[in-house]
């Protein structure tokens, strides 16, 4: 079965998501993640679904449930990448994702995780 | 005796009469169609007519032997719409038909004025229908043109524009429908991603009237740009905009809003650190 790798940035978790999602792998990746941001410690969670081109109300109902998750464990989570007919639809469906932060590429993700996060300045440099 | 098929003896004789009223017409549009042309197109029309009607189905527009001469009306009066002819002339055309047989007939039979009359009465009710095919197909034809303008209109009012690094501007010019929301919408996503700019600034100074379902609109474009990861300003809020905004009960608080453009662009110089100055000579 498909697994979608949970990659560790430092004090980040970074997840690519490259594949169609369907409901099972979702529901997957939102407690894999979970667990990852419990045992790593981490106190960001990126989630890339530029590759993304279809949602539903499900898939964005789980995006949500994720940053609220990581939210109460202290972890901001930052979704980049959305393709503009995504954005579309989960407006028309009424999702409008709040809570969660969003940036148009991984770089500019990374840079609002860091300014959201007061890191100790050793961590930042381990990071660089 | 049948008229109608008398008619087709007379041919010749009903082309001249139609076309003589169609020429004498003071509304004869000599700019939109030469008179050959006019002549052909009459010629096409009449043998259909004269084809099709007989003393047995005048009184049924619906019968199927009544198909070629509705078929050439149409063209005729679709074509015609998209020329640029008026409603009246497109009308006097079939009806100057009408006025030439009614001629030929009396000159026929005017020893027989009860047949006459007869006749004249079935007729004049065929032209009404007649006339009622040609002004649904007329308007159809207008409608169609109006309806390619109404998307010419939307496609071009439209641009997006990179006013600097990372900043888009959108100047949104009249009406906001759900389908231009779309396309606005659709257009400066894309542009977002293209261009990859973290700013878009909405500027409605264009838009005559903001109700609550443009204002939700503008809610869904804004929420749109921010999933993106972009944020959204609208600015050209005229006076009327804000007081109708604020009575209709719409809350846009949540959006960064400015009264003028420069103001606007000025913010947005702000969230990316900018600073506009002049040159210390």
């Amino acid at each position: 079965m498909d697994k979608i790798p949970i990659l560790r940035f430092g004090h980040f978790l970074l997840v690519t998501i490259q594949v169609d999602l369907y409901d099972r792998l979702a529901l997957n990746l939102e407690s894999d993640l979970i667990q990852m941001v419990s045992k790593t410690q981490a106190r960001g969670v990126l989630i890339d679904i530029s590759a993304l081109s279809i949602v539903d109300s499900f898939m964005g109902r789980i995006i949500g449930n994720i940053a609220g998750m990581s939210k109460i464990m202290d972890a901001q989570t930052v979704v980049v990448g959305m393709q503009p007919a995504v954005a579309i639809t989960l407006i028309e469906l009424g999702l409008e994702l709040k809570g969660v932060y969003t940036a148009l590429n991984v770089e500019k993700g990374m840079s609002l995780l860091q300014s959201k996060i007061s890191l100790p300045d050793e961590d930042l440099d381990n990071i660089e | 005796m049948d008229l109608f098929k008398a008619l087709s003896k007379k041919r010749s004789r009903l082309l001249e009469l139609w076309m003589q009223y169609q020429l004498a017409d003071i509304s004869l549009r000599e700019d939109l169609m030469e008179n050959e042309e006019l002549r052909a197109q009459s010629e096409e029309l009449l043998d259909a007519f004269l084809k099709a009607v007989t003393d047995k189905n005048v009184e049924n527009v619906d019968d199927p032997t009544y198909e070629p001469i509705i078929e050439i009306l149409s063209g005729i009066s679709i074509s015609r719409a998209r020329q640029g002819y008026s409603p009246k002339e497109t009308g006097n055309y079939v009806f100057s038909l009408r006025d030439a047989i009614l001629q030929v007939w009396q000159a026929e039979f005017s020893n027989d004025l009860a047949v006459l009359f007869a006749a004249t009465l079935k007729l004049n009710k065929l032209f009404d229908n007649l006339g009622i095919i040609t002004f649904e197909t007329f308007i159809k034809g207008r409608e169609e043109v109006i309806l390619r303008q109404t998307d010419e209109i939307s496609e071009i009012s439209t641009p997006v524009i990179r006013v600097w690094d990372n900043i888009l501007a959108l100047p949104i010019i009249g009406t906001l429908d759900s389908s231009r929301t779309q396309i606005v919408m659709e257009n400066l996503l894309q542009q977002i991603v293209d261009t990859g700019s973290s700013i878009a600034i909405l500027d409605i100074s264009g838009v005559p009237a903001v109700d609550s379902l443009v204002a939700q609109h503008l809610l869904k474009t804004v929420a749109a740009t921010r999933l993106m990861g972009a944020e959204c300003i609208i600015s050209g809020i005229r006076p009327e905009i804000a007081q109708t905004v604020v009575h209709l009960g719409i809350d846009l608080s949540n959006i960064i809003t400015k009264a003028t453009l420069a103001s606007a662009l000025k913010q947005a110089y702000n969230m990316l650190q900018l600073e506009v100055r002049k040159v210390q000579k």
